[in-house]
């Protein structure tokens, strides 16, 4: 670690079990001030838990919290004044406007009338909901929602935000909006601990990730480090008219210098170290009565990483949100 | 961190959402018509209204404060609006303090509609104002801290009104206001001792009619520590249950 990196958050081998079920296993990482860090893990890896933990929601069966290199663990209730949370769902009051709500929000934290009125206003205008300061919460729309509870989550001007599946749920326009709103906080100054599903989106935001897997941090690497382990990859992906069961016999023999992947039941990947002739290919599946319909070359993603190191399809992912999206 | 910003701001903010709320607030004024009518066709028109009148008042704080504590406690934990007080740097006991405050006015309120419309028909010169208001404030507390212990100890709002009966109803009968305590059978009588409603029914007893059992200081005393228990209890439920 660099030695101007200033260590914001800290948890050590933290554990937590619910009756008989261990929902983290010693989860140790580090959050760097003025970072956005992502927490990438698929439901049920314990990445709330960890949340709730951090927040003081949760006390640790185990391990150690530090904020700022304060040991925090027996008493987080003293670090709250240092921390902003935005959870996975608004929870903010309904029957409350726009411009109530952010000023309650800033009371919590002891913050003058004034002082939380002006801060409402900025945050209003700069998260694009002036026009909608006075209109009931609870008859905003899924996205507005979503700003205003982030905005309530910085009403204070907190050290470290917490953000717990932010654009889950909501549609593009909203979701692109939010990204950049988190840029910008990152760009004050603010340290950003982001958990999501969205692999593009820690893609695009983090610039540190964790992978968590079954309650444990597996990796913790800079994301244009884990980028480059895969950036010398070269993946074809060929559309097929079949429903393929399982990879064509004998394609690993017969090409042996190449990976294969299969996203999809219609979908074949290729992935090799080098550039590598398509022809051979191409007839080898055509004799198998595998006709392609479409091919075209994929950039290797951090999906490709979270592959790699997990284990995990970026499909299961996908099918839980969706399941809990639903939900 | 000032604390005292964010107490009044919940206050304030509970005050306004709940308490000032026009189905709220006609308990206070429902309720009391509903039992003074209850006596009155019970009694066939020969009902003393200053008899009644300290059941009726215990009876509003009672209702009044279980019901809508439990309900916007039970309602805001299930919208996950608490969460966001649980994660603010105020202390549970400022938080749960200004939580209930909204309450303990609400059912002080309460207590005075039957007072007030007690005036027109009887005269007031001999209530001992004092214990009176002491003993109000005290069972407002008492009965608060009940909906709060009630409140913590359910998941779902319908549990809240369930859970809220099983404890009133039996108070109701067993505190000594419409039921002599010396009338009950004798296996039931210690319950009643150990009912908060009891202590706070016998002070008011003692102001408007001048016959209470027990001694004010006595029942003051037990109706403090009767809330500093319930308080106690239910902070200690909070921080195992949902602080997890």
């Amino acid at each position: 670690m660099d030695e101007k990196n200033i260590v914001a958050v800290e948890a050590r081998d933290l554990a937590k079990q619910f009756g008989k079920v261990d929902a983290v296993k010693g989860a140790t990482f580090s959050v760097l001030e003025g970072e956005i860090f992502g927490f990438l893990g698929p439901n049920g890896a314990g990445k709330t838990t960890i949340i709730n933990m951090l927040t003081g929601l949760a006390r640790p069966d185990k391990g150690q919290i530090s904020y700022s290199g304060h040991d925090y663990t027996k008493n987080i209730k003293k670090a709250q004044h240092l921390m902003g949370i935005v959870p996975d769902e608004s929870n903010l009051y309904p029957e409350l406007t726009g411009f109530e709500n952010l000023c309650f929000c800033a009371s919590l934290y002891g913050i003058v009338k004034r002082e939380r009125e002006k801060r409402a206003r900025e945050l209003l205008d700069s998260f694009g909901l002036a026009q909608a300061a006075n209109r009931k919460f609870g008859g905003y729309s899924r996205g507005m929602k979503r700003r205003l509870t982030i905005a309530a989550g910085v009403i204070h001007q907190p050290r470290i935000l917490f953000l717990d599946e932010p654009t889950s749920g909501i549609d593009i326009a909203n979701a692109r909006q939010i990204r950049k709103l988190i840029s910008s906080l990152k760009t004050s100054g603010t340290t950003v601990f982001l958990t999501t599903h969205y692999i593009e989106e820690a893609e695009r935001l983090c610039d540190r990730i964790a992978f968590i897997v079954d309650g444990r941090v597996v990796r913790t690497e800079v994301t244009t480090d884990l980028l480059r382990d895969v950036q010398g990859q070269h993946i074809i992906e060929l559309a097929v008219s079949e429903d393929l069961k399982r990879f064509p016999e004998g394609i690993s023999e017969e090409f042996g210098d190449l990976a294969f992947d299969m996203p999809s039941s219609n979908t074949l990947r290729a992935i090799a170290e080098s550039r590598f002739p398509l022809g051979p290919l191409v007839r080898f599946l055509e004799e198998r009565n595998i006709n392609i319909t479409e091919a075209r070359s994929i950039r290797p993603s951090l999906e490709d990483v979270f592959v790699q190191i997990t284990g995990i399809e970026s499909d299961r992912m996908k099918t839980e949100k969706e399941r809990k999206d639903k939900q | 961190m000032k604390q005292w910003i964010a107490f009044w701001s919940i206050l304030n903010k509970d005050i306004r959402t709940y308490y000032l709320k026009p189905p709220n607030m006609s308990w206070g004024i429902i309720f009391p018509l509903a039992w003074t009518l209850m006596f009155f066709i019970r009694s066939g028109g020969e009902v003393d209204l200053r008899t009644i009148l300290p059941g009726v008042m215990a009876m509003a704080i009672l209702f009044g404060t279980t019901s809508l504590l439990a309900v916007t406690i039970t309602f805001e934990k299930k919208g996950r609006s608490f969460e966001r007080l649980l994660l603010s740097p105020l202390s549970l006991e400022y938080l749960m303090l200004a939580k209930t405050g909204g309450a303990i006015l609400f059912g002080t309120v309460n207590a005075f509609v039957p007072l007030i419309m007690a005036a027109f028909f009887i005269d007031m010169s001999t209530i001992a104002w004092l214990p009176l208001i002491t003993g109000v404030v005290l069972t407002s507390i008492v009965s608060t801290f009940l909906g709060l212990f009630i409140a913590v100890a359910v998941a779902e709002v319908f549990e809240a009104q369930t859970f809220s009966n099983f404890f009133r109803f039996p108070m109701i009968f067993l505190c000594g206001l419409f039921f002599p305590i010396e009338r009950l059978p004798v296996f039931l009588r210690p319950l009643s001792y150990i009912l908060p409603l009891t202590y706070g029914g016998d002070v008011l007893q003692g102001a408007v009619n001048q016959s209470a059992r027990m001694p004010f200081l006595l029942s003051f005393t037990v109706l403090i520590f009767f809330c500093a228990g319930l308080f106690l209890l239910s902070l200690c439920n909070i921080r195992a249950k949902w602080i997890v």
